[in-house]
């Protein structure tokens, strides 16, 4: 096989680089590897920027199945102003409220970067721990509570639902204070 | 100034002192929290006044107490800096090129090692970075967290439990830490295995990069080894990932160490000494040679093959040639060829303090 680069010598150097589930394949002779930095360090950090941004932009909606007569309304966050047009261009959000604004278009943007992953499981700050994991809780409580019902266990089912709004109720104190 | 005296301030105490594991090939070890404050614009499309509120805030909450074992906390505040002082706080890993450029009202906590900094204003709120030398991820690990739990005990951070910990960048929402591992991996360059191992260490969703001098150039067969998601995975999980990697890199570098030492020993003492010899008398060195002739001497020490020089005359070099530090200690501007003859003359000093 000839080298990609200067498609004159053998190439010797095969790369395998999986982006975001994406393979790519290089083959390079030792010389064109080594102008391009030996090779892997370029290979790596060729701008993040231009790779999200292509995404994102990627990730908009094509407007081709509905054809409503009216616009769309732009999403904005409300608390900083940014658009999500924007943020697809500059790949960065604005503020902490952005991923709530834009959250029902970011499950594609983020399984892409991260490996098929939406969801944090790591670390949950201490002081909003607690309140997380009664939170948790009552979630699980919910899913139990429907299959007793799927399954007529009306009984098992009462008990859940009063276990659930007694949750939500010591909850709702919390946050009073 | 005396070159003894310059290079106690060029160098981080940490990096000079303390347990050193695995020092042979790992260098150094990182962890980088990001972090956001709720509601607060970030710090990217922040107004001056806003970036000014939050830096005034922060540094208040924090400044004034200490956290356990790392020392009191200073605050250094870009604004307040020439041009050289930052560029030499970034040629140290202590700052990002970004703060030192490119913020508003940035500013930066360190501890007195200069093992802990965090970053204010950078391209989140907070970033938090702790150093350690040679292996340590465990280390790390233990000390961000606590830290992480202190700075939270004064401020809300803008977290979702569904998302992790909110960035700006949506390559680093979840947990918002890079784990990174400085490896010296000369021997693995040499025998071309790096080449083979690496889209394997791709797939298992970490980075590996070299480290830039002034081009684009790798420089001293040095690599930085850290996790590219942050999502989806608990902190130990993504660290316990790291670390299985790095050991293994450990152990084929050692190995291919130990090989070229069978097959060609004699070959690999010219090599060495044949570098030590060249930074030892040149008299115009620029930045790339610098750093292949610092690495093969540096493997030398390593292997056994120079004695009476210390491990530790790589890691200050590489820092103590770059242009920053040239500049501060020629006490002047330098353009690139002058800097090129300073950085020989203070190769051969440094080497010259070792042999006194
Ligand atoms: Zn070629
Ligand atoms: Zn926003």
């Amino acid at each position: 096989m000839l080298c990609e680069e200067c498609q004159k010598r053998q190439a010797t150097l095969h790369f395998t680089k999986i982006i975001n589930g994406q393979k790519n394949e290089m083959h390079l002779c030792e010389e064109c590897a080594k102008d391009k930095g030996e090779t892997f360090p370029n290979w790596n950090s060729y701008s993040i920027q231009d790779l999200l941004s292509g995404l994102l932009h990627f990730e908009q909606p094509k407007n081709g199945v509905r054809s409503s007569s009216k616009a769309p309304t732009p999403l904005v966050c409300n608390n900083c102003g940014l658009s999500y047009d924007r943020f697809t261009e500059i790949g960065k959000f604005g503020c902490s409220e952005c991923y709530r604004t834009f959250s029902t278009k970011l499950d594609p943007i983020f399984r892409r970067v991260h490996g098929g992953n939406t969801r944090h499981a790591g670390k949950i700050p201490r002081r909003e721990g607690g309140k997380i994991e009664v939170k948790r809780k009552i979630e699980e409580l919910r899913t139990q509570l429907r299959r007793h019902v799927e399954s007529e266990e009306f009984e098992e089912a009462a008990r859940l639902r009063d276990e659930i709004r007694h949750l939500e109720f010591n909850m709702q104190d919390g946050e009073g204070e | 100034m005396s070159l003894e005296r310059f290079i106690s301030q060029a160098i981080s105490p940490w990096m000079k002192s303390g347990p050193d594991p695995d020092g042979d090939i790992v260098i150094s070890t990182r962890i980088r929290l990001a972090r956001n404050l709720e509601h607060y614009p970030f710090p990217i499309i922040a107004s001056e006044e806003s970036s000014q509120t939050l830096l005034h805030y922060v540094s208040r909450e924090l400044a004034q107490r200490k956290y356990d074992s790392i020392g009191a906390l200073e605050l250094i505040k870009m604004d307040d800096l020439s041009p050289n002082e930052k560029r030499m706080l970034v040629e140290k890993h202590l700052i990002s090129p970004y703060l030192a450029d490119k913020s508003k009202h940035g500013a930066v906590l360190l501890n007195e090692n200069e093992s802990v900094s965090i970053m204010i204003n950078e391209e989140d709120h907070i970033r938090l970075q702790c150093l350690f030398r040679g292996f340590q991820l465990s280390e790390g690990l233990v000390l961000s967290n606590g830290l992480d739990d202190w700075i939270e005990e004064k401020v809300t951070y803008a977290f979702d439990e569904y998302r992790g910990y909110l960035t700006s960048c949506p390559t680093n929402v979840g947990t918002g830490m890079r784990a990174s591992v400085m490896m010296h991996l000369p021997a693995l360059v040499m025998t071309k295995q790096l080449n083979r191992i690496l889209p394997a260490i791709n797939q298992l969703g970490l980075v590996v990069r070299g480290i830039y001098g002034e081009g684009s150039e790798t420089l001293g067969n040095l690599f930085q080894i850290s996790n590219q998601m942050t999502l989806g995975k608990s902190e130990e999980d993504m660290v316990e990932d790291l670390r299985g990697v790095v050991m293994q890199l450990i152990q084929q570098e050692r190995a291919a160490r130990e090989k070229l030492l069978r097959a060609s020993r004699i070959q690999m003492e010219d090599k060495v000494y044949r570098s030590f010899g060249i930074l030892a008398n040149s008299r115009v060195m620029d930045s790339k040679e610098a750093a292949k002739r610092l690495s093969d001497v540096r493997l030398g020490i390593d292997m056994d093959l120079i004695q009476g020089v210390s491990g530790n005359i790589l890691n200050e070099l590489m820092i103590l040639t770059q242009p920053g530090f040239l500049q501060q200690y020629a006490e002047s501007t330098l353009a690139p060829n002058e800097r090129d003859i300073r950085r020989a003359a203070l190769i051969r000093e440094r080497l010259m303090l070792e042999n006194e």
